[in-house]
Order: C-alpha cells, then sequence, then structure tokens
C-alpha cells in the first residue's frame, strides 16, 4: 500500500513545498488570482495530460496529441471563419475526426505490432501536416459564441475561475472515476502491468488499447477547442513540443513510465507543479526557456526516483 | 552469438555480394527513380556547373542539403540498432550551434570552436548513454529528458537571442570546398566512412545487433552491454553535433528555437527507410544514408514542382507510414505463413 502512493505522496510533497516557497516569496501568491489563472493558463495542458496518463499506465505513449490540438484549432479557425460553420457543428466534428484519429493509431499499434511511440510519431506528422495544408498561417476567429465563453466564469476571491478551467477540472474528475471505479480502468491498470497476464485472465486487450487511444485523442481534441477558446485563433505551429510538457506531467505525477501504475489526480498535481514554476519564473522576470530547464529537470529526478524504487523493490533485472 | 549470423565482412564470395545488393535494390530504385521525377519536373535538374571554384546543381544540392541529416541518421542507426532510439539529437543540434556562435564571436580561433562544440556533442551523448546504458531508463523517455531541457540550455546560451557570427574558417565548414566539392559533402561521406568503419570492421556492429535482439542473452554471452550502449549514445551525440556545426555555419548563425527543428524525426526516417527494423537487430548504415538522401531528394522534388514546403510533413508522414506497414512483424508473419504453406504443397 504504501509503495503504491509514495510516488503521489512525494508529488503532493513538492506541489505544497513548492507553493509554500512562492508564498513565501511573492506575497501575491497568497491570493487566489494566480492559482485560477494558473488553472486557466495551463487548462489544455491538464486536460491532454489526463488522455496521457492513461496511455502511460496502459503501457504505452502517445506523442501526437501536440499535433492534434494544433490541427483542431486550425480546423475550427478554418471552418467557423471561412466556411462559416457554427462552432458547435464545427466541435461535433472535430471530435469526430479525433476520434477517428485515435482508433487508427490504436489499430496500427494493435493489429500491426508498431511501437506506440512510432506510431503515435507518425500520426504527430500526419496532423501537423494536416494543419499546416489546410492554413499555412494564423487564422484569427471572431464568433459570438466564443465572446459568450469568455465571459462565463465563477469569481473566487479576488480571480476568476473561467469555463475553460472548469471544463478542466471536470475532466480530471471524470478521468479519476473512469480510472478507478470502472471495468475499463480495471483493463488499463492489467493491461500496463502485463499484456500477456491481462489476455490470459480474459482482458479484451484489442479494445482496451484501441479505447486507450481514442481517448487520448479526444481528450486532446477537447484540449485543442480549450485552447482555440482561450487564444482565438489557429495556428499549425501551436503546442509544439506539448507532448513533452504532458508527458513530463504524467511523469512527475507518480505514473510508471512502464506502465501498470499511475494516478490521474497525480497528474492533475503534476500539471500544477509545471503551471506553479510557470508563474514563479514570470514573475521572477526570467525568460520562458527557465521553464523548459527546471521542468526538465524535475523529470529527470522523478524518473530516476522511479528507476530507484523499481531497483529497490523488485531487483535489479539483467 | 549464433543468432546473429552474418557472413564475415570482407569474404562475401560473389553470389553473396548479389545476394546483399538484392536486399538493398529498393532503397536504391526508390532513390534513382525520385531523382528521375526531379528530372522529369525541371531538364536542368541532372546539369553540374562549377561557379567560382564550387559545383552547382539540382544534383549536388541533394547531396548538400542533405548533409546534415545523413550524418544525424549515421549516429542515430547504431542508437536503433539496439533498439533504442535518440529523441535529443535536435536538441544537440541547438546545444552545439549556439556554443560554436557564441565562442567564435568571443574571439576564439575557429579550430578551438570546432573541437569545444564535438565536445559538448559527446558530453551530451555521455550523458544520454549515462541515463540509459548505467541508470537503465527506457532510451526514449531518457533522451526525452535532453530532447526538452536541450532547447532551453541553448536559449540560456545565446541569451534567448539569434547569435551571428562572420568568422570566416568557421563558415568555411559549410560554405568552403574541396576540389570544387562543398565541405558537407565531404564532411558526410567522412562520418560515414568513421561510421562503417566502427560498425562493419570492428566487432562493435555485431555487438550493437546482438544487443537488439536480445540484451540479456547478450550479457550472457561475456560481452558488456553497458559499455557498448553507453559508446553507441556517444557516437550519436557526436554525430549531432558535427551536424549541428553544419546548420549552423550554413545560416552563419544559432537560432536556439529553430535550429535542428523536427530533424529527430528526419534522422529516425531516414534510418526506417534504411531498412532498419526500429525494434532493433540487423541495422545498414550504408542504406541509412541512402535514406537521408531519399528524404533530401523528396523535399527538391517538390521544390523544383512548385509545391508549398508545407506539404514536406504530410507526404514524409504517408511515407514513413507506408514503411512501417510494410516492415511490421504482423504482415512479416503472415508473409511467412503463406512461404511456409507454399513448401507444404
Amino acid at each position: 500500500m504504501i509503495r503504491r502512493y509514495l510516488p503521489l505522496f512525494v508529488t503532493f510533497l513538492v506541489l505544497f513545498m513548492g507553493y509554500a516557497y512562492c508564498i513565501s516569496e511573492f506575497r501575491a501568491f497568497s491570493t487566489m488570482r494566480p492559482l485560477v489563472n494558473l488553472l486557466r493558463d495551463n487548462a489544455h495542458l491538464g486536460i491532454a495530460a489526463v488522455g496521457m496518463t492513461f496511455v502511460i499506465i496502459s503501457g504505452g505513449i502517445d506523442l501526437s496529441v501536440g499535433a492534434v490540438i494544433a490541427f483542431t484549432t486550425v480546423f475550427l479557425a478554418v471552418t467557423i471563419q471561412k466556411l462559416g460553420v457554427h462552432p458547435m457543428v464545427a466541435f461535433v466534428l472535430i471530435l469526430i475526426i479525433g476520434a477517428m484519429f485515435g482508433a487508427s493509431i490504436g489499430a496500427i499499434i494493435h493489429y500491426l505490432k508498431i511501437p506506440p511511440f512510432i506510431a503515435t510519431l507518425a500520426g504527430m506528422f500526419l496532423a501537423r501536416g494536416g494543419a499546416t495544408v489546410i492554413s499555412p498561417e494564423s487564422e484569427p476567429v471572431y464568433h459570438e459564441l466564443y465572446d459568450v465563453v469568455a465571459g462565463l466564469s465563477i469569481p473566487i476571491g479576488n480571480g476568476k475561475l473561467t469555463f475553460i478551467a472548469m471544463v478542466m477540472l471536470s475532466i480530471v474528475v471524470i478521468g479519476v472515476a473512469l480510472l478507478h471505479t470502472s471495468r475499463f480502468g480495471s483493463n488499463v491498470y492489467a493491461l500496463g502491468g502485463n499484456a500477456t497476464s491481462a489476455q490470459l485472465m480474459g482482458v479484451p486487450i484489442a479494445r482496451t488499447t484501441i479505447s486507450v487511444y481514442v481517448l487520448s485523442s479526444v481528450l486532446a481534441t477537447i484540449a485543442g477547442i480549450v485552447f482555440s477558446l482561450y487564444m482565438r485563433a489557429g495556428n499549425n505551429l501551436y503546442c509544439v513540443g506539448f507532448e513533452l510538457d504532458a508527458i513530463a506531467a504524467v511523469v512527475i505525477g507518480g505514473t510508471l513510465m512502464t506502465g501498470g501504475s499511475g494516478f490521474v489526480i497525480g497528474t492533475f498535481a503534476g500539471v500544477c507543479i509545471q503551471g506553479l514554476i510557470q508563474t514563479y519564473i514570470t514573475y521572477q522576470n526570467l525568460t520562458s526557456w527557465w521553464t523548459k530547464i527546471v521542468v526538465g529537470f524535475l523529470l529527470f529526478a522523478f524518473i530516476l526516483m522511479q528507476r530507484v524504487m523499481v531497483v529497490i523493490y523488485k531487483g535489479r533485472d539483467a | 552469438m549464433n543468432t546473429v549470423s552474418r557472413s564475415p565482412a570482407g569474404g562475401n564470395t560473389f553470389s553473396g555480394l548479389f545476394e546483399k545488393s538484392k536486399r538493398y535494390l529498393p532503397q536504391i530504385t526508390m532513390l534513382v527513380v525520385l531523382l528521375l521525377i526531379g528530372r522529369w519536373i525541371s531538364p536542368t535538374f541532372f546539369d553540374i556547373n562549377i561557379r567560382d571554384g564550387r559545383l552547382y546543381g539540382n544534383l549536388i544540392d541533394v547531396f548538400n542539403r542533405g548533409a546534415p541529416i545523413a550524418i544525424l541518421a549515421v549516429g542515430m542507426v547504431a542508437v536503433i540498432g539496439t533498439g533504442g532510439i535518440d529523441l535529443s539529437v535536435g536538441a544537440v543540434i541547438a546545444i552545439t550551434g549556439a556554443v560554436a556562435a557564441i565562442l567564435i564571436n568571443a574571439g576564439y580561433p575557429a579550430w578551438q570552436v570546432i573541437v569545444v562544440a564535438l565536445v559538448v556533442g559527446l558530453v551530451c551523448g555521455v550523458w544520454n548513454g549515462a541515463l540509459v546504458a548505467v541508470v537503465g531508463m527506457q532510451p526514449f523517455v531518457a533522451t526525452l529528458i535532453l530532447m526538452v531541457c536541450g532547447r532551453g540550455i541553448a536559449q540560456m546560451i545565446t541569451q534567448g537571442k539569434i547569435e551571428t557570427f562572420v568568422n570566416q574558417d568557421l563558415a568555411a565548414i559549410s560554405l568552403g570546398t574541396v576540389f570544387s566539392i562543398p565541405m558537407p559533402i565531404i564532411i558526410s561521406f567522412s562520418v560515414l566512412a568513421v561510421g562503417l568503419f566502427l560498425f562493419r570492421f570492428t566487432s562493435l556492429g555485431m555487438f550493437v545487433e546482438a544487443i537488439g535482439i536480445n540484451r540479456r542473452s547478450t550479457n550472457y554471452t561475456g560481452v558488456n552491454t553497458v559499455v557498448i550502449l553507453f559508446l553507441v549514445y556517444v557516437w550519436a551525440g557526436f554525430c549531432s553535433s558535427v551536424s549541428g556545426l553544419i546548420v549552423a555555419t550554413n545560416i552563419l548563425g544559432a537560432d536556439a528555437n529553430n535550429a535542428g527543428l523536427n530533424s529527430e524525426m528526419d534522422a529516425i526516417l531516414a534510418v526506417v527507410i534504411g531498412g532498419t527494423s526500429l525494434m532493433g537487430g540487423r541495422f545498414s548504415v550504408v542504406m541509412t544514408f541512402v535514406g537521408a538522401l531519399i528524404i533530401q531528394a523528396i523535399n527538391a522534388d517538390i521544390l523544383t514542382a512548385g509545391f508549398q514546403p508545407h506539404y514536406n510533413l504530410i507526404i514524409k508522414a504517408v511515407l514513413i507510414l507506408i514503411v512501417l506497414l510494410v516492415q511490421s512483424p504482423a504482415l512479416k508473419s503472415m508473409k511467412l505463413l503463406r512461404e511456409a504453406k507454399g513448401r507444404k504443397a
């Protein structure tokens, strides 16, 4: 029991210590505004990272999420702005496209036995290439619905919890419920723990694998919709390198890269830690590349911790 | 080590050589067809002329512009041969470029700058190698760390600016010529020669393939798999820094954001087109080099045809998918099954 929750414990410890340090440095951190802004600015990361958690627990990886977000923003900008489609219709269309995209990647991985990171790498090329072909330039979106959504918020303290932050929080809650209470969730754990024994136990391998990638792509698409609402534009160069942020959030959140163990709530903490670093670095007036270095260092520290724990508990394998 | 049966290097009979070239036929054909398509689009495609003591022409350009990816790929193929992957090569390109640009502007002579830049690449390789071979991380996770950090480090070195320089000695890496042949072509063929020597004329190549097939049993045969794995990542880091020097000197500046962006994908694509399986095992250095030239030939065709360069990505994605489908174990086992049935009948 301790073994299972230790990574999660360390993650929350880092989060609270980081938060305490930020408050000690900047008084403004003790109010609600930086916190709710953090949720707003990282809404797309939080949503995509929930999908990534499922994929990594199942023993796979999804490198296409950043490209799927970029494709979604471009698709929405072009259909809404140039073709005059209503945003709600465009949202439904892109969600269907996203689901089909995920299903094909999952099918390639399962039936053709291609390593997940290669299959999703090809998917990444395809999505970003598709976005570039649809619109090589940045495309702004002007629509009433976007204005309405931007106005939706709940005031908390001196900050405002925006609609996109609420979407992110509810997806985290749904993700937690799906992973820990549904049969699908148990199947994902079983698949990541040991695919062969999962199959012998009667876990539907094909269905679970494909569902995991559909889930990840659909959540990446929702992240794309949220990002489109946030940026009010579509650009094929959005979110380059984003998949690494998502993976970092998942790993910092205590999910094992080898699969079979992890928590959605930990991923949420991982997203918050990254957001905290970002906010702190902005407050310090340092340039944004410091974020990359610090996140990279955290990623390294957590993976190292995982390795040490695996070695201690299971003994070194040759 | 019986699992890796390969005819000993140099001792090929004539039929063995024929068998080998038959294996390489698809890639060679592909390259020739792509070049012929270029010739069909533009009648001057094969024209080569000398201007200011330097060879010019589309054909030369394929080799010249293909050099950075070809060098990267020659580094990557050994890593993939062990069943690993190096995602950090693009970031290493950015770091080497940044280091070279800053040092040359600080007034150091070009040869010192080149040495330091190459050492930086080696250090990056040592970092990756230590994480994979000693700590035991999965290769793509280990190299992901440098991929995330690397660009940040490069930006820290250049202070977020695009650092430009004018030093002619350093610029010679990209713009110089030897016997009228552009320098990048010379460098890429030299790296290919070193790669061939390391992996085909020493037993290193066989050890790499053995690790790719089964690391545990290779270990039991007495091969020090930790050292071999480590060296392979150092070699990839070295190749990345050579490539980084060419990329930086080509534009006479270090752009920490864009130098080598997505080049890890191109390098992996070159390896895959060259027929090396991403699962590890048998790998071909020469065919990987040809794979990089194929990618550049596609780029050249797209450009000469007057298409927008943004079709590049989608064409490459389709290409990588097709090659993966052909290579996939599922299809292979189907083929084996059919062959077995054919023998019975």
